[in-house]
């Protein structure tokens, strides 16, 4: 039998069935399409958090005091070292080739008060390097000045969040605050943006960091950032900082670097096996169409009982039996996929319109993926049905005996 | 054309089994124009599906055309049923979804001839049957006499050398039956086999060479072309005491006549 007959012989009984076709049909565009939309859906959030870190500014290496003397745990957060990373350090690691931006950061919680309101909030001592490398902008007025890396100006830079509560909606700029036991003028505010990495640059103030050490009277840096040519090694950068501190710190290599590359790696790993897991929980609904198929097929052999006799009789074989019914669940299936990625495709495109920060993406196996699946069980689950049909007794369907 | 040597058939009915075919031995030649008789019960279809290649024998030799058919698996077997015999049944077993020319082209389709060839064919068979203005007609569209004609159109479409049919009157009234008759009687005397199964003395009388079964053995063979030896070996009226059921509450599955079936009864 020519494969072009089989299609059309197949049509025939989809169009004397059509709303068992149309049923199983949508069994199985349901199916596909939720592969593809969860999957998406996964994809998605990978997407969002590479963009949430790349917003932090490409290529950053973080310095942390202290070593990581124990494998497999967490970064230290905070530096167990007797000798600290301090502000010499910083600059002598900004006159490493391929490093173009270096932020020191002095980090500590101060209360913050203007006239009878005050506030509890990390304030980070930087220099106006940390704006460039954290990629953060003002709304209004400016950032830290370049005299801020060397003089304890009495100037802050203000979160959103702290500007709104201390200030509500009038006007903060060039007004006096008081940072635990300073008065500071307001030099600017930051552009509202969203938490990144767990810290919310909302609530938060920005001081010079020398007046962060006088502060809170330690000399000792919190972290530094650098931010690092696009084109360097960061591997080679992140040898000559540990070769850098060694020489500054007596032979002592004990601080923590952390790429960027490296989080964000892990947070791929993560975001990934999330999506092969939403892929196989929605495989299942695919499995579910699978035996839909097989039992319609089963009541399908059972009502053509007399016509498979009779095309037996007139010279198919069990064979050919076997390959029209199978193909019958095949046809379905592609016709179901097809109206499945088309419906997944339109929904994501629909999505994309009206959240395009959050956008859905397939991944690049979605699709087949689906389809995979989709063939595989629909094969599984129409071959049983088939060999009923193909072991027929011709003599017995016949005669309606079955 | 034809050999069958000490052909066996049981079935298992119920806890006990029934012998449908008890060395059953029988040579016809090409265009031989045969019936079979009998009561219910006492083979004659068995016989016919077996000779159809649909069933086959526990035991015996059957060979089509010098070809030993036990020998064969059932796709050479398919094959061979495809090009060689056609079938036509009580019930007509037309598609019912399938227009007539749909339905007559089926076992050109299925032996995977291209579309111009079975065009051809099919407005042939339709002339020799009658039908040239029917080809569009679904079944339901269709009188009886049509239906079995459209069927008859369908057995010989791959011109086959040997049709069986399996009381082809049975479901049609005898206008319509008389047509059938002629249909084949035709098609036989162009030269192909014809071998009718059929409870009907009139139908029955008309072939040339009668063959009368009773349980599962030929009981009586007259009017062939040529001598048929296995007459003389066969125990003429042997009275088969030990396993031949009574065949009037036989529950071997093959009554052939069930006038009560209405004639619009495709699949």
């Amino acid at each position: 039998m020519k494969l072009f007959d089989q299609l059309v012989f197949n049509r025939q009984v989809f169009l004397r069935h059509r709303v068992r076709t149309l049923l199983m049909l949508l069994a199985v565009a349901i199916g596909v399409a939720s592969v593809i939309l969860l999957t998406s859906l996964g994809e998605g959030a990978r997407g969002y958090v590479d963009r949430e870190f790349s917003a932090l500014g490409n290529r950053i290496l973080i310095v942390l005091p202290g070593r990581k003397e124990t494998t497999g745990g967490g970064p230290p957060m905070y530096g167990a070292s007797p000798r600290d990373l301090t502000l010499e350090d910083a600059n002598a690691l900004g006159r490493i080739p391929g490093v173009l931006a270096v932020a020191p950061i002095v980090a500590g919680t101060t209360t913050i008060s203007h006239s009878s309101r005050s506030r509890e909030v990390i304030t980070l001592g930087s220099t106006a390097a940390f704006f460039a490398v954290r990629q953060l902008q003002v709304g209004a007025g400016t950032l830290l000045s370049a005299r801020a890396e060397s003089e304890p100006l009495a100037v802050a830079v203000l979160g959103v969040k702290v500007k709104r509560e201390l200030f509500g909606s009038s006007r903060a700029l060039g007004q006096w605050v008081r940072v635990g036991d300073r008065r500071m003028r307001v030099v600017g505010v930051l552009e509202e943006r969203g938490e990144s990495l767990g810290l919310d640059m909302r609530d938060m103030l920005v001081i010079p960091v020398r007046t962060a050490e006088q502060l809170f009277d330690s000399p000792g840096l919190f972290r530094i950032l650098l931010d690092i040519a696009p084109s360097a090694d960061s591997d080679k950068i992140k040898e000559k900082i540990l070769n850098v501190i060694r020489k500054r710190h007596d032979g002592e290599e004990d601080v923590t670097v952390i790429s960027q590359d490296s989080m964000l790696a892990a947070f791929d790993n993560i975001l990934a096996t999330l999506t092969m897991a939403i892929a196989a929980i929605s495989s299942i609904s695919l499995l579910v169409a699978g035996i839909l198929i097989m039992n319609i097929s089963l009541i399908s052999v059972s009502q053509r009982r007399q016509e498979i006799g009779l095309l037996k009789a007139i010279g198919a074989s069990s064979r050919q039996i076997k390959q029209l019914f199978i193909g019958e669940s095949l046809m379905l299936i592609s016709m179901g996929s097809a109206v499945g990625i088309s419906f997944a495709f339109a929904l994501i495109a629909l999505f994309a319109g009206l959240w395009p920060s959050f956008p859905l993406q397939p991944p690049v196996w979605a699709v087949p993926a689906a389809l995979l699946v989709a063939f595989g069980t629909g094969l599984v689950f129409s071959i049983m049905p088939a060999k009923r049909a193909a072991a027929l007794d011709p003599v017995l369907a016949l005669r309606g005996m079955l | 054309m034809i050999k069958l040597e000490k052909i066996n058939k049981t079935y298992q009915v119920g806890d006990s089994p029934l012998r449908a075919l008890a060395d059953v031995s029988l040579n016809i030649e090409p265009g031989e124009y045969l019936s079979i008789m009998g009561p219910s019960g006492s083979g004659k279809s068995t016989l016919l599906n077996m000779i159809g290649l649909l069933d086959r024998p526990d035991s015996g030799r059957y060979w089509f055309d010098q070809i030993a058919t036990e020998e064969l698996n059932e796709e050479r077997r398919a094959h061979l049923r495809g090009e060689n015999i056609g079938f036509i049944f009580q019930s007509f077993h037309l598609i019912n979804r399938l227009t007539a020319f749909e339905n007559i082209e089926l076992p050109m389709m299925l032996a995977g001839l291209p579309l111009k060839q079975r065009r051809i064919a099919v407005a042939d068979v339709l002339a020799m049957v009658g039908l040239s203005d029917r080809a569009s007609h679904k079944p339901n569209q269709l009188s009886g006499g049509q239906l079995q004609r459209v069927a008859i159109a369908r057995a010989i479409v791959m011109r086959p050398r040997l049709l069986l049919a399996d009381e082809p009157t049975g479901n049609l009234d005898s206008r319509s039956g008389a047509e059938v008759i002629d249909v084949l009687e035709k098609l036989n005397q162009d030269g192909i086999t014809l071998i009718t199964v059929t409870h009907d003395q009139k139908l029955g009388d008309r072939a040339r060479r009668h063959i009368r079964m009773v349980d599962g053995m030929i009981d009586r063979d007259q009017g062939g072309f040529s001598v048929t030896p296995e007459n003389s070996d066969m125990p003429e009226n042997s009275p088969e005491p030990e396993n031949s059921p009574e065949p009037k509450n036989s529950p071997e599955p093959k009554n052939s006549h069930q006038p009560t079936k209405s004639n619009d009864e495709t699949i």
